[in-house]
């Protein structure tokens, strides 16, 4: 036990040099968003007078990553691998355990009362369910607008209404629709109200979680091009979290991979579909449905077997061992690191990516179709 | 033919008007054929399926119209009783969300052995032992052990497949999966499709697949019929559709999914949004949103015409099919 803490410690230590010297390309300039070795672990407790701590859920545990402006970085992964956390930590909706979240070079995670507020008014976020996420009782109108009742310095008083029209126009809706209640609306329609909502106070980063999987396919088609537009007009930066690895694709710049709270590959989008290194990664694409009966044929499909398993007893080692086809002893000794991985330090190849694994070997899964 | 579907019409009274979900569809499964219905929310996919089902709320739902012959036998003039005996013994269903189809409060061997208490008349013991044969049978690990566990205890992969296991028990000759992967990560909706294949191959059952998802239809469908507002607009085997679509909506789907092999540029997307079933604009349902739309289609129903013959029949409910796939 003593051995894993010390390797543990290891990981963060170096993890966080490594992330020091990722990225980064000069003309990118200053990241918006850094965030480092954060974590979030929910206590699991027993008895009800007196409460003990019998472990923890570790939803999210020890992601780090940079977001630049007018960039859209793309988190992947299955369902508990510990996005929709990230995303929550990022909002400051849920307090982290550890770590630090950089926003212009400020700790938001250290912040509260005006300075938090004042941060909050630049980071907004986009929610999966359209149908949940606007009150029922409200008009489309005032679900607009009410992030200006909190941040009145935005939209003075008198000039409210004409700004929400402004934006249902911008989110291309009829600005005449500004008192309707939302169940008048459709799926998509709604979606681009929670979009008009999160643009209201101009701010950099909108983070959005799952934003189109909610939507037909007709509609998720329109719904992206109105976020890509969106994103070029005001140069905003995305953080993209979704499962569905084309659509990711199709919006992003960069693409982190992750897997029961870590981040397992993070890479350009070129990087991560047609070099992947990381097993996770490479199985994962695999297994996408790709709507062609010819690629049936000739495409190599990695089924994995069982489930994930459960955060608050996460295996030793690397955490996909469990799954892996390739794991061995030393999986199951040392946690992997997230940096390039050896072959392929120091070379000019695709594949010199962050990865987390001992055993990274680069496979294309992706079959052009 | 195993199952044929003809003329079917389905409609829904509700407090605003009649809502026409099913407007005349015809389609047909034989043994072993995967046949798979398209469509987004609203073009009637599930309906039609509950409609063969017998699973179909009524009152407010109503079958107006049509015939659905099961090995050659109208369902629709069964008695409520024979129509039992069908259900779940020849025909089964696989429903999207397992665990609001799965009951919390008995454990999965029961619900299992349910099955065959009911329609066989087995004894509890017997039918436990059946279950953990079932539950083996789609490979949940430990079945002895597990099949005393409550639905809860089991992660969303193996509850689907607790679901599939129901749906085989009697060894039925047609299964109907609505949506089955839908809710499923994408590394545990392979196994699951890669379990339906396998069984269904090895039991050389007809399988209609009803989904949203024109990735899984890829994989596994022999012929698809892809459904708008209550009606097919086309049919044809699945590597015909993907390669030359000859509707313009079954086009506009395609194109308006991204691709996970390359970058792209802006997605395609289909204008305007589904119909309102209450009110189907006249003509071809899918004009206002067509880009090949002209006078004709606001006046006329389009007949499904036929595309090709041979080897499947091939069809398309658009005047201007020619164009749409020549152009």
């Amino acid at each position: 036990m003593a051995d894993l803490s010390k390797n543990e410690e290891a990981v963060a230590a170096s993890e966080a040099e490594a992330v020091a010297a990722i990225e980064a390309p000069a003309e990118r300039g200053e990241p918006i968003l850094q965030v480092r070795d954060l974590k979030k672990h929910f206590p699991l407790t027993q008895g009800i007078l007196f409460k003990r701590q019998v472990g923890a859920v570790k939803a999210v545990d020890g992601v780090s990553f940079d977001l630049y402006q007018g960039e859209t970085l793309g988190i992947v992964g299955e369902s508990g691998c510990g996005k929709s956390t990230v995303a929550k930590l990022l909002m400051n909706l849920e307090q982290a355990t550890a770590g630090e979240v950089f926003y212009k070079g400020q700790d938001i995670t250290k912040l509260s009362g005006r300075a938090l507020k004042a941060v909050r008014r630049n980071i907004q976020m986009v929610f999966q369910d359209p149908y949940t996420s606007l009150n029922p009782r409200m008009t489309v109108g005032d679900i607009i607008g009410e992030p200006f009742d909190i941040h009145p310095e935005v939209a003075p008083k008198g000039d409210r209404r004409r700004k929400v029209q402004e934006l249902l126009d911008v989110v291309g809706l009829n600005p005449e629709y500004i008192n309707r209640y939302p169940h008048q609306f459709s799926g998509g329609q709604r979606q681009r109200i929670g979009i008009a909502r999160g643009l209201a106070l101009n701010p950099e980063i909108i983070i959005c979680d799952e934003p189109v999987s909610a939507l037909d396919v007709s509609v998720q088609a329109q719904v992206i091009n109105l976020m890509e537009k969106l994103q070029d007009e005001y140069n905003l930066s995305y953080l993209f979290i979704a499962h569905d690895l084309s659509i990711v694709r199709h919006i992003s710049d960069r693409v982190g991979v992750m897997y029961l709270g870590k981040m397992a590959e993070i890479g350009t989008d070129e990087q991560i579909y047609e070099h992947p290194t990381h097993p996770y990664t490479q199985a994962l694409l695999s297994a996408v449905p790709v709507p062609d009966p010819e690629a049936r044929a000739h495409r190599e499909r990695i089924i994995l077997t069982g489930d994930v398993p459960s955060p608050a007893n996460p295996p030793s080692g690397c955490s996909f061992r469990t799954r892996c086809w390739k794991a061995q002893d030393k999986c199951a000794e040392e946690i992997p690191l997230l940096a390039i991985p050896e072959p392929f330090q120091g070379q000019d190849t695709p594949a010199a990516h962050f990865s987390a694994c001992h055993f990274a070997e680069e496979k294309n899964v992706v079959a052009a179709h | 033919m195993l199952l044929e579907v003809r003329d079917l019409h389905v409609e829904f009274h509700t407090r605003e008007g009649i809502a026409k979900a099913v407007n005349g569809v015809d389609y047909s499964v034989d043994a072993g054929e995967t046949l798979a219905v398209l469509g987004e929310s609203g073009s009637g996919k599930s309906v039609t399926a509950q409609a063969v089902m017998g699973i179909l709320d009524v009152p407010p739902g109503k079958i107006t119209q049509g015939e659905i012959l099961f090995q050659g036998q109208d369902l629709l003039k069964l008695k409520e009783e024979d129509r039992r005996k069908v259900r779940g013994a020849k025909m089964a269903m696989i429903f999207q969300d397992a665990l609001s189809s799965l009951n919390p409060v008995l454990s999965v061997g029961d619900q299992l052995g349910e099955m065959f208490q009911v329609h066989k008349g087995m004894s509890r013991k017997d039918s436990k032992a059946k279950a953990v044969e079932l539950m083996d049978r789609v490979r949940i690990p430990a079945a002895k052990e597990r099949v005393g566990q409550y639905p809860h205890q089991f992660s969303g992969g193996m509850r689907q497949r607790i679901m599939i296991a129901m749906a085989l028990a009697l060894e039925p000759e047609l299964i109907i999966a609505d949506e089955p992967t839908t809710a499923l990560d994408v590394t545990v909706q392979a196994q699951v499709m890669d379990l339906l294949a396998e069984l269904q191959r090895e039991l050389h059952m007809g399988l209609i697949l009803i989904t949203h998802d024109l990735g899984v239809v890829a994989d596994v469908a022999d012929k698809i019929a892809v459904m708008y507002a209550g009606r097919i607009v086309e049919r044809a085997p699945v590597h015909e559709i993907y390669k030359a679509p000859a509707h313009p909506y079954t086009k506009g789907l395609l194109e308006s999914i991204p691709r996970l092999d390359q970058k792209g540029q802006e997605l395609y997307a289909i204008k305007g949004l589904p119909p309102n079933l209450l009110n189907i604009p006249p003509g071809c349902a899918f004009n206002p949103r067509c880009p090949l739309a002209r006078d004709r289609c606001r006046t006329d129903v389009p007949p499904l015409y036929e595309v090709t013959e041979s080897p499947v029949p091939r069809t398309s409910a658009c005047h201007f099919w020619k164009e749409c796939l020549h152009g």
